[in-house]
């Protein structure tokens, strides 16, 4: 039967949720709002909220003065590339983690998961000096292997969880039926398994479009990501608010929308095996 | 062509024994059924016979070709499991074509093949819907549908009925039977259901701790069961077995007699008890009766036997369907 609810209760619920929604937002929304004031209101104390001069100045500020484009094109190129290639590694090591575990399998996965134990500052210099003595700093190369690398024990983690959900009874069913390894994923695991890849596949994109170590330290201009564009508004000249807000509302505009129109996937697969 | 010998097949986990050793010989064309208890190995048997299991030792022979190194695939069988396992993001369709699609046939030979399974399984209507629209009963035949029309040696059927409720499973097990006879194709059916045991196989193939205890038709094993095991373990209810003087008294350590062959009565001559239940189900009464000399013993009364809880009866079993065993447990003839 279902729970009545009254329609107090109903309100008084909605408007809390609407309250935490709205205070998760916020650090957002204010920094969008930020990027059209003007400098000086920008850091005004009590701050306007709405009623203030707007203005776009400093979009054409940060659009003159850095190179917008190179810095989203290298974003792209190495969140995407860096996941790209996780995946690829990660989906065969996950099935074989999930579906053929050996007595290590538990071990294994530890281990891969220390890696991520460890503060990324420990081993800056050693990462910095390979970068250096093996011509990859400041690349899109250096940049898309150190990311991949990074991310890659969460990448494999998440999909041996979603694997983990799919019954071995229906790969044993695809075996019999003459897959091979290689069509079995393709055929069966994979198109089963669509909305963890998906899930895994975009929470990959956004933390490689946000990292910000490696790319601040191994990194300058020509391979240089929308973190460091944003970075270059916050020290040299002292803190520009409205243009460091107007510079990030522009790095995070492409997450933001591919967020938005995944967002049925995200949750899908972040959900993915609660609910059969 | 489907015939199948084990030699010798053995399977371990370690130091842990589950098969200590299995001898086989299924006949091209035959209906085995591997029944037993839980854990008595019989699923471990069947998956070795897939391939979807390593073997520890031992030799599988498929129409006489060693198999154990062959993967699943090449063996040439096909597998109905207890859980479907129908492929969820294809329609019915593409789960009954998909086996057909890996071995590369020509679309339309795919689809004529395709077609002729669903009519046989009247499945037809049904074809482009996906498995999460079908009913249960449904989805088990499109899981039959993907292992006929692959047109394998044998069928390997891994309790494949026991997700249907009751009535279902009466009729898939006839439909399965029918289907089973018109392609006249090998098959090896796993279930711990004794009357499906009974009422589908050709020959049955009991199985305990990993041994295989008896090999036989379904009256052979109820009529002349090799060992205790058997002879508990086939027929329903249980047969009595009775130890102590009463068993001396036939030259043996155990006698076992069926509910059927218990002759109860009022009077007479037999052992003493009294009636602890008694089911009157109209065509048959089941009279469970504790005898202070033998324990507690169950008789079958063809009809209706007028009785009632707490009588007083004397009982007696049938002289010629008294059946013996020795202190090992194995069945003296």
């Amino acid at each position: 039967m279902a729970r009545r609810i009254s329609p107090a209760r109903r309100a008084a619920t909605t408007i809390a949720a609407w309250v935490v929604g709205l205070v998760i937002f916020f650090p957002i929304l204010w920094m969008g709002i930020t990027s059209f004031k003007t400098e000086l209101e920008a850091f005004s104390t009590p701050p306007s909220f709405l009623l203030f001069h707007w203005t776009t100045e400093n979009y054409a500020t940060v659009e003159e003065r850095s190179n917008y484009l190179l810095h989203a094109l290298n974003s792209i190129i190495i969140a995407g590339g860096s996941t790209l290639i996780a995946m690829m590694i990660a989906i065969p090591a996950a099935w074989s983690m999930a579906f053929a575990p050996t007595k290590w399998t538990r071990d294994i996965l530890l281990w891969i998961l220390s890696t991520k134990m460890m503060p990324a500052v420990g081993v800056l210099v050693p990462i910095y000096l390979i970068f250096r003595d093996a011509g990859l700093l400041d690349t899109r190369v250096g940049l898309v292997s150190i990311l991949c690398l990074g991310n890659l024990p969460i990448v494999v983690w998440m999909l041996f969880t979603y694997f983990k959900e799919i019954p071995k009874d229906i790969l044993e069913a695809a075996r019999m039926d003459g897959a091979t390894v290689g069509r079995e994923l393709v055929y069966v695991l994979m198109p089963m398994a669509i909305p963890g890849i998906a899930s895994t596949l975009l929470l990959n994109v956004i933390l490689a479009w946000n990292e910000a170590f490696w790319t601040l330290n191994l990194s300058t201009h020509d391979a240089a990501p929308l973190t460091v564009f944003i970075a270059s508004y916050s020290s040299p000249e002292g803190l520009f608010w409205a243009k460091l807000s107007a510079a990030s509302t522009l790095a995070i505009a492409p997450m933001l929308i591919l967020g938005w129109f995944s967002q049925r996937q995200l949750v899908r697969g972040l959900t993915f095996g609660a609910v059969k | 062509m489907g015939s199948i010998t084990l030699e010798g097949v053995r399977k371990s986990f370690g130091e842990h024994v589950i098969i200590p050793g299995a001898d086989l010989q299924i006949e091209d064309g035959a209906f085995v059924v591997f029944v037993g208890p839980s854990g008595c190995g019989k699923t471990t048997l069947l998956r070795m016979i897939a391939g979807l299991e390593d073997v520890s030792g031992g030799r599988i022979l498929i129409d006489g070709v060693n198999v154990v190194n062959v993967p699943p695939a090449k063996r040439g069988l096909s597998m109905v499991f207890q859980s479907y396992a129908l492929y969820p993001h294809m329609s019915v369709r593409g789960n009954i074509a998909f086996g057909l699609k890996m071995a590369g046939l020509p679309r339309a030979e795919i689809s004529r093949k395709v077609e002729a399974a669903a009519a046989t399984l009247n499945l037809t209507t049904y074809l482009d819907r996906k498995p999460r629209e079908l009913s249960g009963g449904q989805r088990q035949r499109v899981a039959i549908g993907r292992a006929i029309v692959r047109e394998p040696k044998a069928f390997l059927f891994d309790e494949p009925l026991s997700n249907l409720d009751a009535a279902l499973r009466v009729q898939m097990r006839q439909e399965v039977t029918r289907l089973q006879r018109e392609l006249k194709t090998t098959a090896i059916y796993v279930t711990h259901d004794q009357v499906e045991a009974m009422t589908m196989a050709d020959r049955i193939v009991v199985l305990n701790a990993g041994r295989i205890e008896q090999y036989g038709s379904p009256l052979e094993l109820y009529e002349r069961p090799a060992n205790l095991f058997v002879a508990g373990f086939i027929g329903s209810p249980r047969m009595n077995l009775i130890g102590g003087v009463a068993a001396e008294r036939h030259g043996a350590t155990t006698i076992g007699v069926r509910p059927e062959h218990i002759i109860v009565g009022r009077g007479g001559e037999g052992w003493r008890g009294t009636v602890r239940a008694a089911e009157h189900l109209g065509s048959d009464t089941f009279v469970y009766v504790d005898a202070p000399e033998i324990g507690s013993v169950t008789a079958r009364y063809i009809g209706e036997l007028v009785i009632d809880v707490g009588d007083s009866v004397k009982f007696h079993p049938d002289p010629v369907h008294v059946h013996r065993f020795d202190k090992d447990g194995k069945a003296v003839r």
